[in-house]
């Protein structure tokens, strides 16, 4: 009894996580077309809902309502579970997002290594996705991503390297609190430029948005996509986004941690200030989409291997260093 | 318990069947898929038995390098339209006795090893050994890996080194009339050695590119 009541338990604080990351996709959606619209002197979605806020949703309805076409020389299998795959991923990484000291689905020791992990299986669903369409464009934008995404992972792990040194812990929660005094974007202010650059080539937006270029491939790794599915890669992508965006607050910006801990301040809960950075991250992402160019594929390339790789091992040196000469490791 | 028990065996029963189906498939991208979710159950394992790290250290580097890399040679090469020749073709495939040659001699191997495989009695009985059960198990490995045994670990990064070098040497070629950008060149161009004017005599045109 006692069991099915954890089991029980369990779901219900699955659900609490689940839905509200669903609903604020689809209201990210909305603020990053209103962003997207802002910078260009456009109106944006301003119809459906008080300013347009619906807008998202009467898309998805649209979309669950259209038809699944499956192309006939397609992998079907494959085709199919591409973007559950992408959804899926997308979603269970928020199991070890901490909102709080105590809100956390599961406070693992490992934590950040999990998200590093299924951050990086993220290239399954587009690679999948594009091979077992059997065309041409979905097969281009799926080798462009494979190759990308592999590529920026390798400086986003160093860069976690750089975090933890001054953590001495891989749990979010542990690296939360350490930044108590210090939020970690005042020492390690290029390396949050580079996390935040990689992060816009990991989760595909512009300017690096090469496997879904529409002037060259169509619509990438999605051409063929329609309907439902087409909608859940478009879902799973923009969960990827905010997932990036929580890690970017995580690891530089303090979490939950309000960031003055005083009378005005401390009052509010602790989840707000999460998403207060989550959305700041957020909009910082849609203005680049609005105002850079789309990158050339070798310029994509040689920034992330020739100038982020060695400049993120060159900082994690001197941060080890720097640790080691002033005896501030943790764990001593 | 029986929870735990039962996880277990339906992790391992996924990472049996998709083993064999690596060797069994008919097509080669779907055998590369059946390996990542091979990778993937084994990872479970290691995690259910409290390898937290080691599980998503498997994650990282299986299935999210080496796994992708692996696909990408299968996608690009197009070996996905090449079937297996075990279910295809009806005459003997020259393969087979070579593979089951060196599948013997494995086995064999695996048997002798195995066979001759004891517990230590006092291992058995006595728990001589401390857990430190403040230390997660990052940090002991850390400290094992890091501290205890650093120069081996040196040592054994070296030889990874040599062999992505000798990777880069070997594949590398020159290739000749390769246009590269060189940002260099582009920022340090200015009006003068980019415009040239020139007085062009009537019927006699002028010659660019001397």
């Amino acid at each position: 009894m006692a069991e099915l009541f954890i089991f029980f338990d369990q779901i219900y604080r699955i659900l609490f996580l689940l839905i509200p990351v669903l609903v604020s996709v689809a209201m990210i959606v909305w603020l990053d077309r209103r962003v997207w619209a802002f910078v260009q002197k456009r109106r944006g979605p301003n119809v459906v809902g008080p300013f347009g806020l619906f807008q998202t949703l009467a898309d998805a309805l649209k979309y669950i309502f259209k038809e699944i076409i499956i192309p006939a020389s397609s992998n079907k299998v494959i085709f199919i579970l591409a973007p559950i795959v992408t959804m899926t991923l997308a979603l269970i990484a928020w199991a070890v997002i901490p909102f709080s000291e105590t809100f956390v689905l599961a406070d693992i020791n490992v934590g950040i290594l999990y998200l590093f992990a299924v951050s990086s299986l993220g290239v399954y669903g587009i690679i999948m996705g594009g091979w077992a369409s059997n065309s041409k464009y979905p097969f281009l934008g799926a080798i462009r991503s494979a190759a990308q995404m592999v590529s920026y992972e390798v400086s986003i792990g160093v860069i976690i390297i750089n975090v933890l040194l001054c953590v001495g812990s891989l749990n979010l929660s542990d690296i939360v609190l350490a930044q108590k005094d210090l939020w970690f974007v005042i020492p390690l202010f290029p390396m949050f430029i580079i996390f935040f650059i990689s992060a816009l080539a990991e989760t595909n937006r512009p300017p690096f948005d090469l496997p879904e270029a529409e002037a060259e491939l169509v619509a990438g790794y999605q051409t063929e996509y329609s309907g439902m599915m087409y909608a859940m890669f478009w879902l799973g992508e923009y969960a990827n986004i905010l997932l990036m965006c929580a890690m970017g607050s995580i690891l530089f910006l303090g979490g939950w941690l309000s960031p003055i801990d005083l009378f005005p301040f401390n009052v509010i809960p602790a989840p707000i200030w999460l998403i207060l950075k989550i959305l700041f991250l957020f909009i910082l992402f849609a203005l680049i989409k609005a105002i850079v160019p789309r990158y050339r594929y070798d310029q994509l390339m040689k920034l992330g291997w020739k100038i982020f790789l060695p400049f993120s091992l060159i900082y994690v040196v001197l941060t080890a260093s720097f640790l080691m000469y002033f005896d501030l490791l943790p764990g001593n | 318990m029986i929870a735990h028990a039962i996880v277990f065996y339906i992790f391992s029963l996924i990472a049996i069947v998709s083993a064999i189906m690596v060797t069994v498939s008919k097509n080669t991208v779907n055998s590369v898929f059946f390996l990542i979710l091979d990778f993937i159950s084994i990872s479970c394992l290691f995690i259910m038995i409290g390898a937290e790290f080691l599980g998503m250290i498997m994650l990282i580097v299986y299935v999210g390098a080496v796994a992708v890399l692996f696909l990408f040679v299968v996608m690009m090469l197009n070996v996905a339209q090449q079937k297996n020749e075990w279910f295809n073709s009806s005459g003997r495939s020259s393969h087979i006795p070579v593979g089951l040659l060196v599948s013997i001699i494995i086995f064999f191997e695996l048997i002798i090893v195995i066979g001759g495989w004891k517990y230590k009695p006092e291992l058995l009985d006595s728990i001589a050994i401390e857990i430190n059960t403040d230390l997660t198990n990052t940090q002991s490995l850390g400290s094992v890996i890091y501290t205890d045994y650093i120069h081996l670990f040196q040592l054994s990064g070296m030889v990874l080194l040599v062999a992505m070098i000798g990777a880069i040497v070997l594949t590398f070629r020159q290739r000749s009339g390769v246009k590269r950008q060189s940002y260099l060149k582009q920022i340090s161009r200015d009006r003068k050695d980019g415009i040239e004017l020139v007085d062009v005599e009537n019927n006699k045109g002028v010659k660019i590119d001397a």
